[in-house]
C-alpha cells in the first residue's frame, strides 16, 4: 500500500493539468540549511500544520556540533526532516521526496539523500562565489544537470523576501531572518498545507514584537504567492489525514515527553520531584523543560559537575523525594562512584542516560545505543541495576513513571535510557486520561520495625526492600552509608557470611522484579521464522521494515525490549521459537551480547555506528539476507 | 511542639566508637554531642552527612539522622538534602583530604551557594585512614610516606580558601578547647546559611602534635590569636602584641609600638571580605600566631529560601499545577 512520490514522469502526464493535486499517502521532505536559516524553526512549524491537519508524522532534527559554526560552512549545516502520512507511520523516512537546500553547503550535504526525481527547491541568491568556495564547490551546481535528475525549483529567495517585508518595519540583517517562512510559505503551496496554524503560532510567539510578527506572516504569504502565481510545480501533493485511533493527541519530543513524565510520576507517587543535573548535550532539554514548572512543586538544580549532581540527588531521595538525574554518556561515567553508593544504601533515584556517539566526547549531538553495557556493567562491585529503554518520543511519558514505580516499591536507582533521536524528534501521543495514571506510592516507615531499635535493613517479605524511612521521623533515627550492612541491622559489618549474602540479596531483589514487569509482546506473522528483537529508538525502523516485508508476504516476527534488566520473564521462550534471531543495534551488538550470554543463542547482529538512525531499508535487506541464507 | 530535654547520652550511639585511642576526634565528638543536647532542635531533624576519612565515621556515632557517603560528595549529598527540607539542620563532617582535595569542587559551590549547611573541616594535615600520606594542607617539605624526599605541594589555606568561595561564615576552632568549639558550634548553628569550621584536630598516629603552637603549654599564650567580635585584636600573656591592618596587609605589631587606635577592632559582620581574608593570612598553618574564632558572619538569603520562593511564586501566579493542562500545552488536535 506504500506509494512513494511520483517520479518526474507523473509531471509529464499531467502537463495538460497545471497545478494538479496528487493524493500521495506520505511524503518526506527536509529542510537544510545554515544553522542561521532557522530550518529547525520551518521544519517544525511544517510538522505542527500537517499534525493539525491530521497527518500522522515522524521527525528527525540535526543539529551542527557547534554553536555558531562558521555561515556557510559544511559544519554549520543544519536540518530537519520529516515525514507525514495517512497512516500510521513509524519513522522521518529514510530518503526526502522534496529538499530545500538554502545554501550550497545544505546542498552538499543532503542531496546525496534527495530521492531521484524528488523535488529540489534551492535559493540562487546564496550560490554566489564565497559560499560555493565554502561548501567545496569548484562549480557552480545550479548549472550542472541537476534539473534532469530532481524536480528543480530555483528561486531568489532574498529579493523575494526582502521584497515581502518591506513595510513591516524590520530592517537591516533582521529583513533576511524571515526567509525561512518564505521557503515554508512555498511548502505550504506545494504540498496543500493550511497557513492558519503557522501565523498563529507567529502571532504568539513573537507577541511582543509586531514587526517580526508582519514580516514571517508576510513572507509566509509571499513563499505560497510565489508558488501559486508562477506555477513554480505542475503538480502540487496532499496527504490526507491519518486514520489514528480517536482521541485527543499533541506533537511532542521525547525530551518534552520525558519531563513531562517525570512531572506525572511524582504526582503518581505522591511525591515531590527534585532534579539535579549538570549541562549535557542531548539531556539538557529536560532540565530547561522542567525547570519551567515550579508550580508543580519541581526543584531543579543546576549542580557544579556530574558528581554533584547525582550527590544532590542522592541526599534529596534520602529526605524523602523523588530524585531524578539526567545526563549522557560522560556524565555516566563520572556518575558511576555515587550510583553504586545509591545501590548499597539502597535509595530510590532515577538516572536519565540521553546517550549519543562516543566514547569521549565523540558526536555530542548524533545518536548512538553505546551505553547500554555502561548501563549494565558500570559500576565497580556485584552492583546490578533496573535498566529500563525508551523506544519512542510518547513513550518516554510512560516509561518514566513506569522508572519511578520500580525505584521506590523496590528501594533502588533505575537507569532510564534514551537516546538523542528519541530526546529530539517527535511524533504524535494521543494524550493519556491523567485520572487514570497508576498509584505508585509506597509509604515512608513511619513507626519502628525493631521494637526500640528501628532496623533500616530489615527487608519486605515480598520485594526485598528495605524501609524508606525519611529524617524528621522520629523514633527512625538511622544511619546509612557506603560501607558494607549487616543484614537487617543495618550496622558496619565485615563479615565474609554477611557480604555474601547482602550481595546475592541485592542481586535477587532486582532480578526479582521480572516477576513485575510486562511480558514481552511479540508480533508475529504466521509461519514467521525470523524475529527482530530491538530495544530503544530502533522501534519505529524495526517495525516500518516488519510492515513493509508484511507487505510482500514475507513473513516476520518482532519484539521490543524496554525492560532490559532484567528481561521480561518470557524472553527466553519468546527466543526460542524461532530459527533465526537478528538484533538491529546502533552499536557493535551490546545487547546480542547480552542475549548469546543469557540464553546461549545464536543471535545475529546487524550494527551501524554512523551518529544515524538505521534506514528501514537497512533492516529489510538484512533480514531478507537471513531469509535468503535459509532457503 | 517542644523539644524534648537531652543530655549528651541521648546523642551516643551503640556503634563502638573506632578512632584510635588520643586522637582529637574524640574531643570534638563529645563537643558536638554535648553542644546538641542543648541545640533546642529535636533529634529526628538532626542529618549528618559525611565524605570518607577517619572524620567521616562521625555519623555513626550521632544518634541523628546520618549518612556515610562517599570521598569528598558530603557537601553535595547535603546539599539536596537541604535543598529540599529547610526544616532539618543539616550537618557535613569532613576532612583536610575529603574537602580541600577529591572534593574541594564541592566544597566551594556548597559555600558560595549558602545552603543551609553547616560544614564542620577535621584538620589535621595528614590522611589518617589510608595511613600517613600528606594532604592538601600539609607543609612544604612534610616528609611522609609519599613523600619521602619531603612535599613539593604548596598547601591550601583553608579559611583563605573558604572566605575566597564566598562563605558567609568562616570559623575556626581546635579540638583540645571544648569551651570555644562549643560557642563556635552555636554561632553556626544560629547562622542562616553555610557555616565553614575548621577544626584543628591532632591525629596523634600519623601527625602528632602538628597544632603544638596553639595546645603546648607554653606556645600557647604566644600564639593564640583570639578573635572577638567588637574586641580589638591583642594576643600574647599580657596583650602585648596587636594586629594592625596597614600596607594593604594585616600585621602584627608591639601593642606598645602603636598608637591603640590603630589595633583592629574585630567586626565579623563587615560586608567586605578583604579584612577577614587578611586576618587569614596571619598564618599558613598553625606555626606561629594563628587566630581562632568567627572570621566572617554575614547575612545572605540561603539558597533554599529563595528556591521555595521561587516555587511558592510561579503556584501564586499560575496556581497548582495542571497534569493535563500542561501536557495539552504544545497545543492538541481531535482524531474523531
Ligand atoms: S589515624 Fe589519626 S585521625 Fe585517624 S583515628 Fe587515628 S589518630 Fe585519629
Amino acid at each position: 500500500m506504500e506509494t512513494i512520490a511520483p517520479p518526474l514522469e507523473a509531471d509529464k502526464n499531467q502537463t495538460d493539468h497545471p497545478n494538479d493535486r496528487l493524493t500521495v499517502d506520505k511524503i518526506v521532505i527536509r529542510f537544510a540549511g545554515d544553522s542561521g536559516d532557522g530550518m529547525q524553526v520551518a521544519g517544525g512549524r511544517f510538522t505542527d500544520a500537517s499534525a493539525y491537519f491530521g497527518n500522522d508524522l515522524s521527525t528527525l532534527p540535526s543539529f551542527p556540533a557547534e554553536i555558531r559554526a562558521p555561515a556557510g560552512t559544511l559544519p554549520g549545516v543544519s536540518s530537519f526532516q520529516v515525514q507525514i502520512a495517512d497512516y500510521d507511520i513509524l519513522t522521518a523516512g529514510d530518503a526526502p521526496d522534496c529538499l530545500v537546500a538554502m545554501n550550497p553547503a545544505a546542498l552538499r550535504t543532503n542531496l546525496n539523500d534527495l530521492r531521484p526525481g524528488g523535488t529540489l527547491i534551492v535559493n540562487t541568491e546564496a550560490f554566489d562565489e564565497r559560499n560555493l568556495v565554502k561548501a567545496g564547490y569548484k562549480e557552480n551546481p545550479l548549472e550542472s544537470d541537476l534539473a534532469q535528475v530532481y524536480r528543480l525549483i530555483e528561486i531568489p529567495m532574498d529579493t523575494l523576501t526582502k521584497e515581502a517585508v518591506k513595510d513591516s518595519g524590520v530592517s537591516g540583517r533582521d529583513v533576511l531572518r524571515s526567509k525561512n517562512f518564505f521557503a515554508l510559505g512555498l511548502l505550504a503551496w506545494l504540498f496543500n498545507r493550511p497557513l492558519e496554524p503557522t501565523i498563529d503560532w507567529v502571532e504568539t510567539k513573537f507577541a511582543k514584537k509586531p514587526s517580526v510578527v508582519a514580516a514571517n506572516i508576510s513572507a509566509l504569504r509571499a513563499g505560497w504567492n510565489f508558488g501559486f502565481t508562477t506555477e513554480a510545480a505542475k503538480t502540487t501533493f496532499e496527504v490526507r489525514p491519518a486514520a489514528l485511533r480517536p482521541g485527543t493527541y499533541t506533537n511532542v519530543t521525547g525530551n518534552t515527553a520525558l519531563a513531562w513524565g517525570l512531572i506525572a510520576a511524582a504526582q503518581c507517587a505522591k511525591l515531590p520531584l527534585f532534579y539535579g543535573t549538570y549541562p549535557i548535550t542531548p539531556a539538557s532539554d529536560i532540565l530547561h523543560e522542567l525547570s519551567m514548572h515550579k508550580n508543580f512543586g519541581v526543584r531543579t538544580f543546576q549542580a557544579e559537575d556530574e558528581i554533584a549532581a547525582i550527590g544532590a540527588v542522592i541526599g534529596a531521595a534520602f529526605a524523602g523525594n523523588l530524585g531524578v538525574t539526567g545526563t549522557s554518556g560522560p556524565g555516566v561515567a563520572l556518575k558511576s562512584e555515587a550510583l553504586s553508593l545509591a545501590l548499597n544504601t539502597e535509595l530510590p533515584l532515577i538516572l536519565v542516560d540521553v546517550q549519543r556517539a562516543g566514547p569521549s566526547t565523540g558526536m555530542p549531538t548524533k545518536v548512538e545505543q553505546s551505553d547500554l553495557f555502561i548501563a549494565m556493567f558500570g559500576r565497580h562491585g556485584e552492583a546490578p541495576l533496573p535498566v529500563i529503554a525508551i523506544p519512542t518520543p510518547a513513550e518516554a511519558f510512560d516509561l518514566a513513571i513506569e522508572a519511578a514505580r520500580i525505584a521506590i516499591k523496590y528501594m533502588t536507582p533505575v537507569i532510564l535510557m534514551s537516546d538523542n533521536h528519541v530526546a529530539n524528534s517527535s511524533e504524535p501521543w494521543l494524550l493519556p486520561d491523567v485520572e487514570s495514571l497508576p498509584d505508585i506510592s509506597i509509604p515512608f516507615a513511619v513507626s519502628s520495625n525493631g521494637g526500640g531499635h528501628f532496623l533500616p535493613y530489615e527487608r519486605n517479605y515480598e520485594t526485598f526492600a528495605r524501609p524508606w524511612a525519611v529524617p524528621g521521623t522520629a523514633g527512625l533515627e538511622h544511619r546509612i552509608g557506603g560501607l558494607e550492612k549487616e543484614a537487617v541491622t543495618g550496622n558496619v559489618s565485615y563479615d565474609p557470611d554477611n557480604h555474601q549474602l547482602m550481595t546475592d540479596t541485592r542481586a535477587w531483589k532486582i532480578a526479582n522484579i521480572a516477576s513485575d514487569i510486562p511480558a514481552l509482546e511479540v508480533k508475529a506473522d504466521p509461519g514467521a521464522e525470523i524475529l527482530v528483537l530491538g530495544w530503544g529508538s530502533t522501534y519505529g525502523a524495526i517495525r516500518a521494515t516488519a510492515n513493509r516485508l508484511r507487505n510482500r508476504a514475507k513473513p516476520i516476527a518482532i519484539a521490543h525490549l524496554r525492560h532490559l534488566n532484567p528481561f521480561p520473564a518470557n524472553l527466553g521462550e519468546v527466543l526460542a521459537s524461532y530459527r533465526t534471531v537478528l538484533i538491529p543495534e546502533l552499536n557493535n551488538g551490546q545487547l546480542r551480547k547480552l542475549i548469546r550470554a543469557e540464553y546461549l543463542i545464536d543471535a545475529k547482529g546487524l550494527n551501524k555506528v554512523a551518529g544515524e538512525p538505521f534506514k528501514v531499508a537497512e533492516i529489510e535487506a538484512a533480514v531478507l539476507g537471513l531469509m535468503e541464507q535459509a532457503s | 511542639m517542644t523539644t524534648p530535654t537531652y543530655t549528651r547520652a541521648d546523642f551516643q550511639t551503640d556503634q563502638e566508637v573506632r578512632w584510635c585511642p588520643g586522637c582529637g576526634d574524640y574531643t570534638i565528638l563529645a563537643a558536638v554531642q554535648g553542644f546538641m543536647a542543648g541545640m533546642g532542635v529535636p533529634r529526628e531533624k538532626i542529618v549528618f552527612v559525611s565524605g570518607i576519612g577517619c572524620s567521616s565515621r562521625f555519623p555513626y556515632y550521632m544518634n541523628t539522622y546520618g549518612m556515610h557517603s562517599i570521598h569528598g560528595r558530603a557537601p553535595a549529598i547535603a546539599s539536596g538534602i537541604a535543598a529540599t527540607r529547610p526544616d532539618l539542620s543539616v550537618w557535613v563532617v569532613t576532612g583536610d583530604g575529603d574537602a580541600l582535595s577529591i572534593g574541594g569542587n564541592h566544597l566551594i559551590h556548597a559555600l558560595r551557594r549558602n545552603f543551609n549547611l553547616k560544614i564542620l573541616l577535621f584538620n589535621n594535615q595528614i590522611y589518617g585512614l589510608t595511613k600517613g600520606q600528606y594532604s592538601p594542607t600539609s607543609e612544604v617539605g612534610k616528609q611522609t610516606k609519599s613523600t619521602p624526599m619531603g612535599s613539593v605541594d604548596y598547601p591550601f589555606n583553608p579559611i583563605s580558601l573558604a572566605l575566597g568561595a564566598e562563605a558567609s561564615f568562616v570559623a575556626r576552632t581546635i579540638d583540645m578547647d571544648r569551651t570555644h568549639t562549643t560557642e563556635i558550634l552555636k554561632a553556626a548553628h544560629e547562622h542562616q546559611g553555610t557555616a565553614f569550621i575548621e577544626i584543628y584536630q591532632n591525629c596523634n598516629v600519623f601527625n602528632d602534635k602538628a597544632f603544638v603552637a596553639l595546645t603546648g603549654k607554653d606556645e600557647r599564650a604566644i600564639n593564640r590569636i583570639d578573635l572577638v567580635h567588637g574586641k580589638p585584636i591583642t594576643f600574647g600573656p599580657a596583650g602585648e602584641r596587636g594586629v594592625i591592618f596597614d600596607d594593604g596587609r594585616a600585621q602584627i605589631v608591639e601593642t606598645a609600638a602603636v598608637d591603640s587606635s590603630r589595633i583592629l577592632v574585630h567586626d565579623q559582620h563587615r560586608g567586605d571580605p578583604t579584612i577577614a581574608f587578611a586576618l587569614s593570612r596571619l598564618s599558613h598553618g598553625p606555626y606561629g600566631p594563628t587566630p581562632l574564632g568567627i572570621f566572617r558572619s554575614v547575612r545572605r538569603p540561603t539558597y533554599e529560601t529563595v528556591m521555595s520562593q521561587q516555587l511558592a511564586d510561579a503556584q501564586g501566579r499560575r496556581g497548582p499545577g495542571d497534569l493535563a493542562q500542561l501536557i495539552s500545552s504544545a497545543g492538541t488536535w481531535q482524531v474523531n
